[in-house]
């Protein structure tokens, strides 16, 4: 076990954890953050994405000693669904899920889209999201409410 | 963290209160409920407090069987309810899935929830307004006739200073009625003397209201089946390798001391299974655990081709007759031109975004279970079966998982973390990981469907013999779960048959045969190659090999594939008018398939399809482009028409439609369950790809409300007439008639080649 300090959504934690395992587990099971999910384990699928210094990373394929002293932001670190954010407000507006287990991927990836190309155009949102799989088949309209926010003036 | 602090029978059988900890709409609610009425099946039907219940402050709570699965039917439910009882939406609460408080209203599949569960709770909702206007006229000393409700508070028409709000009549009571109720689950009839509101007068049903659900799925504050946790819970994970399940001949357990937090190595029959502190101590022990594994006593088959060979040799054990009229052999061989083909489906899977996940807890007797089963009560049964204890000993509490398309009906996991939490006596959360899920994932299964089909001298058909011979569903409802058959349970039938929809008895053909066979597979439990019911069971294989037949002869006849079907579609007003206004949405203007065919590389097509799935009717069009060169096929856009009757919600049926769009587009260009001797190949998305966003077509949907009838089904309906849809403009752009699913490039190039 080792002793691993994590900065998450603006707050330090502490975490007694085996060195080995995935950030996605500390994320979860030890810190209760249950935006991030496991989907596959694999990296293939975005599930668990997070950001970390400003780029997505999937939290199944890092441990959590790896990002010590980085920025770590988790679905949660966004916005609430008393105070949402912009992108999370316009998902809602969209009613852009189903089952909704793929959305903290679609809601990390468009936040790190909108912060790269806040104005995206249809074939930037595609590429950028191509990674992400959601078995419901709301790709459509993920791809509305990211443009809903690029349209807006509120910052994402 | 969820805590159970109260066992909510205990509390129900002292007091009658029932404190709901949990709740799907985020705020917690002191409701008063059913007290009595208790059953080994749930809760008795003719109790109308059984449905809901009223409290002071006139929330309305709902208690069904039926389970929100992402398709947002229960917001759905929630209307028709507030609907009937002129309440507010934003005061009905649905208590969903507890088998210690809900109706079994069987379990949650095949686009019924809203046609059946919904009629059910409309008439229980009748039932109650019927009571609570009665107790009303007595309050405020006026007839029932004169008495009119307004967000859940009655008023005399003409005085509305004379008032009483819902709350004020019962909140804290009980009705204390009966009602009638006959039949169980999906077709149990509710009060159905009682007369509903007239459609004209609906407010609340027929709005496109935003899913209750949806706000906290994109926070995070949303709790999955995958985020339940209770004080003092274990991790498990299942040790089943991809190929056939044979004994374990030696359990290493020297293999994983290394592994800190590792409790107990659990095995029953050919269970193996490890409970450790940490969720990533069970994946490292169930990953790195040395099992030696005996040799199976079945072998797997050599590969897709194998499965077919099978279902064209194996003996049906029943044939389903879903139509026979006038002599279509006779007909057929005096036929002046003649079609046949055989159509290929594959095993293909659910492919659940999340793996399944269920927290047990088993002491002594009792069990107490937290998953997403899509059915409560089959579960429930199921785990005491297993553990030998009666199922009003076994707790169910609901929790939406992953979409699930028909894979959560057999909700193994459940039955992994019941057995793990009874070797350990702890509670103990499971998750299969995704090899897991891809293998044992209780498939879609496997199709060979011929079609023959004759046309006379003027080119009218005059004989019509289609055979469908499918895979049963090995996993249904009356066999035992994976976790009973590795601890011996035998499976007592071969299981049901995967559906008899659109083999083209929506066409009137004078000799005219559909014969759905239901192929014995009776592995159950066994291998990778097990079988369950996936979305619209059965019917995308139908319907690609009757409506791709039909278009062969349209463009054989040098007819336009839409006039051509609305010559034969005159049993149903409804199939024909979707079909136009489809058409018509699409820009669709008469044209022989194949009459104008471009010479390029890339070319262009479009074809059509129709289907009628459970009484909600469907038409396609689909706009692709083939590569010649590579036979790469690219869905530009999908134009689906829908008339599922009443419209309960709009923009929730939207959703629904492009959903089922895309994962249609996903099963025809790109599914197919890998495999061979050694085992099943594809166990992850890599091998197994689904569709990703730079694959997703344009949709565009054309709806038909019909007030005046019934809702019906409107979760799988829009998948079926997809594939057919897109191999007609196949054909259109290339001329290659497609006849195996999926259309991969190699296949296209091989049709196009042929």
């Amino acid at each position: 076990m080792a002793r691993i300090s994590l900065k998450v959504n603006g707050k330090s934690r502490v975490v007694d954890v085996d060195p080995t395992t995935p950030l996605l587990y500390v994320l979860r099971d030890n810190l209760e953050l249950h935006g991030p999910r496991f989907g596959c384990g694999l990296g293939q699928c975005g599930a668990c994405t997070v950001i970390v210094d400003g780029a997505t990373m999937r939290s199944c394929q890092h441990t959590a000693a790896e990002v010590q002293n980085k920025t770590i932001t988790t679905l949660e670190g966004l916005g609430s669904v008393a105070h949402p954010h912009p992108i999370q407000a316009a998902f809602v507006e969209e009613q852009a899920a189903q089952c909704g287990y793929c959305m903290n991927g679609m809601v990390m990836g468009a936040k790190f889209l909108l912060d790269t190309n806040p104005h995206p155009t249809v074939a930037d949102i595609k590429k950028s999201m191509n990674s992400f799989i959601c078995r419901c088949g709301t790709h459509l309209r993920i791809i509305r409410a990211i443009q809903r926010v690029a349209n807006s003036s509120v910052k994402a | 963290m969820e805590t159970k602090t109260i066992s909510r029978r205990d509390l129900l059988k002292s007091t009658g209160v029932l404190v709901v900890g949990f709740s799907f709409f985020g705020a917690a609610a002191k409701v008063l409920a059913q007290g009595e009425g208790l059953s080994v099946d749930g809760m008795d039907p003719t109790v109308l407090d059984s449905w809901l219940a009223i409290s002071k402050d006139g929330t309305v709570t709902v208690f069904t069987g039926k389970v929100e699965l992402g398709t947002g039917v229960v917001t759905a439910l929630a209307q028709i309810v507030a609907e009937e009882l002129d309440v507010s939406f934003s005061k009905v609460y649905m208590d969903s899935g507890d088998t210690d408080t809900a109706v079994d209203q069987g379990i949650t599949a095949a686009a019924r929830t809203v046609e059946r569960g919904g009629v059910q709770l409309r008439q229980a909702s009748a039932a109650a307004r019927q009571e609570l206007l009665k107790l009303a006229s007595a309050r405020l000393d006026s007839p029932v006739d004169k008495l009119t409700v307004t967000d859940g508070v009655v008023s005399v028409i003409g005085d509305p200073s004379k008032k009483i709000a819902y709350g004020d009549l019962l909140g804290g009571k009980r009705f204390n009625i009966r009602i009638t109720a006959a039949g169980i689950g999906w077709d149990m009839k509710v009060a159905p003397e009682i007369p509903a509101k007239n459609p004209k007068d609906y407010k609340v049903v027929g709005k496109s209201i935003p899913r209750v659900d949806l706000p906290g799925k994109f926070t995070g504050e949303f709790v999955y089946s995958q985020d339940v946790s209770v004080p003092g819970m274990l991790h498990g994970r299942v040790v089943r390798p991809a190929t056939s399940l044979s004994a374990p001949s030696s359990v290493d357990e020297s293999s994983i001391k290394n592994i800190p937090g590792v409790v107990k190595v659990v095995r029953e029959g050919t269970f193996v299974g490890v409970v450790a502190e940490t969720e990533w101590a069970a994946i490292q022990a169930a990953k790195n655990l040395k099992v030696t594994w005996s040799e199976p006593s079945l072998k797997m088959m050599s590969g897709p081709s194998e499965v077919f060979d099978y279902l064209k040799n194996t003996k049906s054990f029943k044939d389903t007759v879903v139509t026979n009229k006038g002599n279509p052999d006779t007909a057929f061989s005096q036929a002046q031109k003649k079609y046949e083909a055989t159509y290929y489906w594959p095993l293909q899977l659910h492919g659940m975004i999340g793996p399944p996940c269920a927290l047990a807890d088993v002491r002594g007797d009792k069990a107490t279970i937290w998953t997403g089963t899509q059915g409560p009560f089959r579960t429930r049964d199921s785990i005491a079966k297993m553990l030998n204890i009666p199922p009003k000993n076994v707790h169910l509490m609901y929790r939406e998982g992953s979409g699930s398309y028909g894979r959560l009906e057999s909700d193994d996991v459940s039955e992994d973390a019941a057995l793990m939490s009874r070797a350990v006596g702890k509670p103990v959360r499971v998750q299969w990981m995704r090899a897991d899920e891809h293998a044992w994932d209780p498939k879609g299964p496997a199709q060979l469907t011929t079609v023959r089909a004759g046309v006379d001298a003027q080119g009218n058909v005059i004989a019509w013999d289609f055979l469908d011979r499918s895979l049963p569903w090995s996993e249904s409802e009356n066999n035992p779960l994976l976790a009973s058959t590795q601890i011996g349970m035998k499976a007592s039938g071969p299981g049901f048959l995967n559906g008899a929809g659109g083999g083209g008895q929506i066409y009137t053909f004078e000799n005219q045969k559909v014969v759905a066979s239901n192929i014995p597979w009776v592995q159950q439990g066994q291998w990778p190659l097990r079988t369950s019911n996936l979305r619209a069971p059965g019917d995308l294989a139908r319907v690609f090999a009757s409506e791709s037949t039909i278009d062969e002869i349209a463009s054989d006849q040098r007819m336009d594939p839409v006039q051509f079907r609305l010559r034969y579609l005159t049993s149903d007003k409804r199939i024909s008018e979707i079909l136009v206004a489809t058409a018509k949405k699409a820009g669709w203007t008469d044209h022989v398939a194949r009459s104008t065919p471009s010479n390029g590389t890339q070319v262009a097509g479009r074809g059509v399809a129709v289907a009628n799935r459970a009484n909600t009717m469907t038409a396609a069009v689909a706009e692709i482009e083939v590569d010649k060169a590579t036979g790469n096929v690219t869905v530009k856009k999908i134009t689906l028409g829908h008339d599922c009757g009443l419209i309960v919600n709009p923009d929730g049926l939207k959703n629904q439609i492009e959903g089922n769009i895309l994962q249609a587009v996903s099963r025809a260009l790109l599914e197919e369950v890998l495999f061979d001797s050694t085992g099943q190949k594809n166990l992850d998305w890599k091998t197994y790809p689904v569709i990703r966003f730079e694959q997703v077509p344009d949709v565009d949907i054309v709806l038909i409300d019909r007030p005046e009838m019934q809702p019906l089904g409107g979760g799988e309906p829009s998948i079926v007439p997809v594939t057919a849809a897109i191999a007609n403009a196949i054909y259109d752009a290339t001329g290659a008639r497609m006849r195996q699913v999926p259309f991969t490039p190699q296949r296209v190039l091989s049709a196009i080649k042929a």
